[in-house]
């Protein structure tokens, strides 16, 4: 390891071919597979023992994933990765893209967050869906993501991993829509799927670049060749791989689609759009660690991406009174984080991915908090109608408020050894990043406090109807196991599991010096946290809180509607095209209102009146055919000029 | 300077021809002169079950055939017929997408009256005429000669050598679709709108392809796509008729592809043309536009690539971006397909700029993944119906998808495929054309195509959602449970796709050993 090109080790790790319990890779993805599809497609027999059946084939990989990382550790460090190569799957001339799995350190860790999350997701799920008429393929649907998240992350190559990205996409966007009657939770899943598929554009023009610079797409070739590629191809391939991770993981400019896919299922937005789907993103930037080493400026734009984010989402969840879009607003701000210590280079992807698991733990554990404190409240999300709940549910209070701490980065609950380490690593880039980080932790202090005071303390301002009560124990287990997992995970993860030295080999490692001292750095951003909090404290457990939203200040109303990030999409994009849609087609076909209308009363005098309106046309079509013609003929004549 | 006089050939000299290898051509020619003859002396009630036997007999004959010649490279024919390997491929492709055409052409369970086709396609819409033979229950047969015609014209279309051979190949392809197009049992005037205005823009295309063959001719002294070729490369510098014979020779094989700004008969003859038809043209008429296409830019014009890859990009960028912004607003799911099938053309068009063997290898792997999902796609269309016939505006589909989950999962299945979306064989096709573009420079051409992809993801969305996101209504259309026929084609689309798409390396490797064009 010399010189700072040489830091990503994954060039160095060689993929040995996998034996004994490793050939069971795709069994890891072919059970959940299985159950959606049994789920999917067997129709209303299902019904009733469908969803045990999706939770047993998630807990079934769950297991499989703990055997493998405890025999993946007995190996030694160099040959921890992993490869199964199922068959190939496109071979031509001298392209080839195996359908290929890859187990190494990094993968493993988020099989492991998925499978292990996701099985406390799907029986919390048993709780929070039994009155739903469709939980069947609920469950089918939350497998077929489980499966499709899978394939993401244990890809081989970039395509496979493509082939996860779409999947999981399209999980969402069936979760998202789940409740598809009311019409706000169908347009949020349409959102989310267009909105991703600009991020998917980044990620297949990547891929077709890699392909054509590197003429593979493996990711051990890729990255072993990636030194000998130009400059501006590697920051071309940087830039477009951050499009896709800004459309996965709800990033500026991306992001205004995860605060309306929050209209999904509780357990939906715990498991995709907390925990695991929206930290593709920052899987894909730290998996594509090699590229964004030798492309220093799409690095820096990483950097600048990730803070402008953590801030919007931070601002945002402070004003929102809906509890999931607050919630929401945190899950960018914190995945602002997580990028941006992506993009600072080997001092930062193993934070990256650090802060990653603790997240994805105590994110999950407040959003199925959320969940019970809307199951308890008849589904009512407006913080301002809650308050004092504390004495009514008492597990959730605690396991919320464990995980509260855990987030706003209080010793030593997880959140904070794992963003105290981004923040000490953003110091060591550069001061100002480092000032940005604790900034964001000092807002974070604070809406999270709102949060919890205006849910928890307080005086009751519950509708009358409310009869607010603990949930069922189906749901309460996993909120305390995610409640411990928030208060342990982090210590666990440095002490024990050593994630430094663990991710190393992939991620590659360095330390740099920073101005501050780091006591200094961890008692900054700590003083910070508190006040914070303490602000949020007064102004929402101390004083009454109003049970309709004050106007409050600009800032306030600009967060409220998401900092018009919608109206920038509508300005900017939507409208434009939906204007040149709607021009274009006037122009191409003047008589689709003459022809459906006449579609109607199809008969003799109707037909006559379209007949002579279609010769018509046939006339001008033409015409514009000799325009076509011109412009053919002028296209050719003008090259040779 | 006159090149007729100086090398006018013997009147007549015989010229060998390879009958073996143009086999499969003659088998549909004379399987459709039978087919004709039993039109006129096979009794009313028997003509059906022979002409089927007929059809499909000739199309297992010529599959068959096209398989024990899968080897053959050769010219023949005085040099106007090509029997190469892009030609054999998309043979075999048109004989199987045809054969899946017939069978919903065949198919007599769905509509209630018993037939797809109109009673008497000569009487008038409305008439007495037209009433009486449908009393009668009489059934056409007609259309079976037609179809075997159009597809001989199909298959030699893509193999002609020989421009005047290929303007043949293109009239005997076109006539028989034209009539057929105009066919329709119900919705009889929609029917022969979309085929009178199909059939003059289809002269006019025509017109131009003759104006151009014949500056072509003027400028090489020959039809020959070979000798053509040698002229260009003996003399780039008379430059002026011979981009004017180029302009004209594409324009006229881009009005067959449904290229912007040739494109807008597509949705007025998709939408009025019988489903069966459409689903014809939709698919085997693409794929030898296509194969014609490529086989004169790439064989005889090849040497000046340079002067007309611009106007191809010009073309492919209008096709692409024009095809699915319009598809957009469309109400009515065939024009939409329509639409959809001019924004594909415009992908397709991307691999064919690459003018490379692995640009053809793509696009003849694109033209099939298509053509399957494409023909899949128009089947499940004829099944959903109200009492007026086919319900093909959108809104009667509202909520299909929870009344039919199959009908449903399989069209959805199609437009993901459409959509390019990973797992189906559009993704693998979409990856090859674009990358095959990559290749050879084009890179932002393919940046506008996958641009022009996400927004056609949009409206293929559109249906998936409508149908299962959307609670079914009293307007909403029913799925009639069809006979075995279109049950076949339905199961032949999605099969195909998904196949495909997870384990394309059979069909990758039949496209990339068929190499390249000969001359």
């Amino acid at each position: 390891m010399n010189g700072t090109v040489a830091l990503s080790a994954a060039d160095l790790q060689q993929v040995t071919p996998a034996t004994g319990i490793f050939t069971l890779i795709a069994l890891l993805i072919a059970l959940p597979l299985a159950g959606a599809a049994i789920l999917l497609l067997g129709g209303r027999r299902t019904n009733r023992w469908g969803p045990y059946l999706g939770v047993l084939t998630v807990t079934g990989s769950a297991v499989l994933a703990i055997v493998m990382l405890v025999k993946l550790m007995s190996l030694p460090t160099g040959s921890r990765s992993i490869g199964q190569n199922l068959y190939q799957w496109v071979f031509a001339g001298s392209f080839k893209v195996n359908f290929a799995f890859q187990l190494d350190q990094l993968s493993i860790v988020f099989v492991l967050l998925i499978t292990i999350v996701g099985t406390l997701i799907h029986i919390y799920s048993l709780g929070y869906m039994a009155h739903d008429v469709d939980r069947r393929k609920f469950f089918g649907y939350l497998n077929l993501f489980v499966a499709a998240m899978l394939i993401l992350v244990l890809a081989g190559n970039y395509l496979l991993l493509y082939v996860g990205w779409e999947g999981v996409g399209l999980a969402s966007y069936l979760l998202i829509g789940f409740w598809q009657y009311k019409p706000a939770a169908a347009a949020a899943a349409k959102k989310a799927f267009v909105i991703n598929r600009v991020g998917d554009v980044g990620l297949s023009l990547a891929i077709m670049v890699m392909f054509v610079t590197f003429g593979t797409v493996n990711y051990s070739d890729v990255f072993g060749s990636a030194s000998h590629a130009s400059q501006g191809t590697l920051t071309a391939i940087g830039l477009l791989l951050l499009l896709a991770a800004c459309g996965k993981s709800a990033q500026f400019p991306l992001q205004s689609w995860l605060l309306d896919a929050m209209e999904g299922p509780t357990p939906v937005s715990a498991l995709i759009h907390a925990a695991t789907m929206v930290t593709a993103g920052v899987y894909l930037i730290v998996r594509s660690n090699a590229i964004f080493d030798r492309a220093p400026w799409a690095a820096g734009m990483v950097i600048a991406i990730g803070i402008i984010t953590m801030f919007m989402g931070a601002i945002i969840g402070s004003a929102k009174d809906d509890i999931k879009k607050s919630l929401a607003g945190s899950t960018m701000s914190q995945i602002g984080y997580m990028i941006t210590a992506a993009g600072l280079g080997p001092i930062g992807y193993v934070f990256a991915i650090f802060h990653l698991l603790t997240h994805g733990v105590f994110k999950a554990g407040l959003f199925l908090g959320a969940g019970s404190v809307m199951h308890g409240m008849k589904d009512n999300v407006n913080m301002r109608m809650y308050g004092a709940l504390r004495k009514v549910m008492v597990v959730t209070f605690i396991t919320f408020g464990a995980c509260y701490l855990s987030i706003i980065g209080i010793p030593p609950f997880s959140g904070f050894w794992s963003k105290d380490d981004i923040i000490h690593a953003a110091f060591e880039r550069g001061t100002l990043i480092g000032v940005a980080g604790v900034l964001v932790a000092g807002i974070t202090g604070f809406y999270m406090t709102r949060m919890v005071a205006m849910t928890f303390f307080g005086k009751a301002r519950w509708e009358d109807d409310a009869h607010p009560h603990e949930s069922p124990k189906v749901m309460t287990i996993p909120l305390v196991i995610l409640g411990v997992g928030a208060v342990v995970l982090g210590m666990a993860l440095l002490f024990w599991g050593n994630i430094k030295t663990w991710l190393e080999p992939v991620t590659g490692l360095t330390e740099a010096p920073t101005v501050i001292p780091d006591w200094a750095i961890m008692t900054i951003s700590l003083a910070c946290v508190l006040v914070g909090a303490a602000i949020a404290f007064v102004m929402y457990a101390r004083r009454s809180v109003p049970t309709t939203a004050p106007r409050g200040s600009w800032l306030t109303r600009a967060a409220r509607e998401e900092l018009y990030g919608n109206e920038v999409n509508n300005t900017l994009v939507v409208r434009p095209s939906y204007y040149a849609s709607r021009v274009l087609n006037w122009f191409d076909a003047r008589a689709i209102d003459g022809f459906v209308n006449g579609l109607g009363g199809f008969t003799g005098a109707a037909g006559t009146r379209l007949r002579r309106m279609q010769t018509g046309f046939a006339r001008s079509y033409a015409l514009s055919m000799v325009g076509g013609a011109v412009l053919v003929i002028l296209a050719l004549v003008l090259v040779r000029l | 300077m006159n090149p007729i006089m100086a090398s006018a050939p013997a009147l007549f000299t015989i010229r060998s021809v390879d009958y073996r290898a143009i086999s499969p051509v003659l088998i549909i020619l004379a399987v459709a002169l039978v087919s004709v003859f039993v039109e006129a002396f096979v009794g009313r009630s028997a003509r059906r079950p022979v002409q089927l036997v007929l059809v499909f007999g000739a199309f297992l004959a010529t599959f068959i055939d096209l398989i024990t010649l899968h080897a053959t490279r050769l010219v023949t024919a005085a040099g106007s017929v090509a029997v190469d390997g892009p030609a054999l491929v998309m043979q075999g492709a048109i004989i199987l997408l045809a054969a899946l055409a017939a069978m919903l052409m065949a198919e007599r369970m769905v509509d209630p009256s018993g037939d797809p086709f109109a009673a008497r396609a000569s009487s008038l819409p409305g008439s007495v005429d037209e009433a009486e033979f449908s009393a009668r229950g009489y059934f056409q047969t007609e259309v079976w000669p037609l179809l075997l015609f159009s597809v001989a014209g199909m298959m030699l279309f893509v193999s002609a050598n020989d421009l005047l051979l290929m303007f043949v190949a293109l009239e005997v392809m076109s006539l028989p679709i034209y009539l057929m197009a105009g066919m329709a049992r119900r919705r009889r005037l929609l029917s022969q709108e979309a085929s009178l205005k199909y059939f003059l823009l289809g002269a006019f295309a025509s017109a131009f392809f003759l104006y151009g063959m014949a500056l072509t001719f003027g400028f090489a002294g020959s039809v020959n796509l070979g000798s053509i070729a040698d002229a260009v490369s003996a003399k780039p510098s008379q430059s002026g008729l011979l981009l004017l014979a180029v302009a004209m020779l594409s324009i006229g094989l881009l009005f067959k592809v449904a290229a912007v700004p040739f494109h807008q008969w597509t949705p007025d003859a998709y939408q009025g043309a019988p489903t069966a038809v459409t689903a014809l043209m939709a698919t085997t008429v693409k794929i030898a536009a296509f194969g014609a296409l490529m086989r004169v830019l790439y064989v005889a014009f090849g040497g000046i690539r340079w002067d007309w890859t611009p106007m191809l990009w010009i073309v492919a960028i209008l096709t692409m971006v024009v095809g699915s912004v319009i598809a957009v607003t469309q109400s009515d799911i065939k024009r939409m397909l329509a639409y959809s099938s001019v924004a594909q053309a415009g992908f397709i068009l991307v691999g064919v700029i690459a003018v490379s063997g692995k640009g053809l290898a793509s696009v003849l792997f694109y033209v099939i993944a298509y053509g399957f999902a494409t023909i899949g796609a128009f089947a499940v269309v004829s099944v959903v119906r109200d009492a007026s016939g086919e319900a093909t505006h959108l809104s009667k589909w509202a909520g299909l998808g929870k009344k039919s989950p199959v009908t449903g999962a399989v069209l959805s299945l199609l437009m993901l495929s459409f959509a390019g979306i990973p797992l189906t064989s559009g993704f693998i096709g979409k990856f090859a054309v674009f990358s095959a573009a990559i290749a050879n420079g084009a890179t932002w051409l393919v940046i506008v195509a996958v641009i022009a992809s996400v927004v056609s993801a949009f409206f293929y969305a559109r249906v998936i959602v409508l149908m299962f996101f959307s609670e079914p209504t009293e307007a909403t259309a029913s799925v009639v449970v069809p006979s075995a026929f279109t049950t076949i084609v339905i199961a032949a689309g999605a099969t195909v796709t998904v196949v495909v798409g997870i384990a394309p390396q059979p069909l990758l490797d039949l496209v990339n050993n068929a190499g390249l064009f000969l001359r």
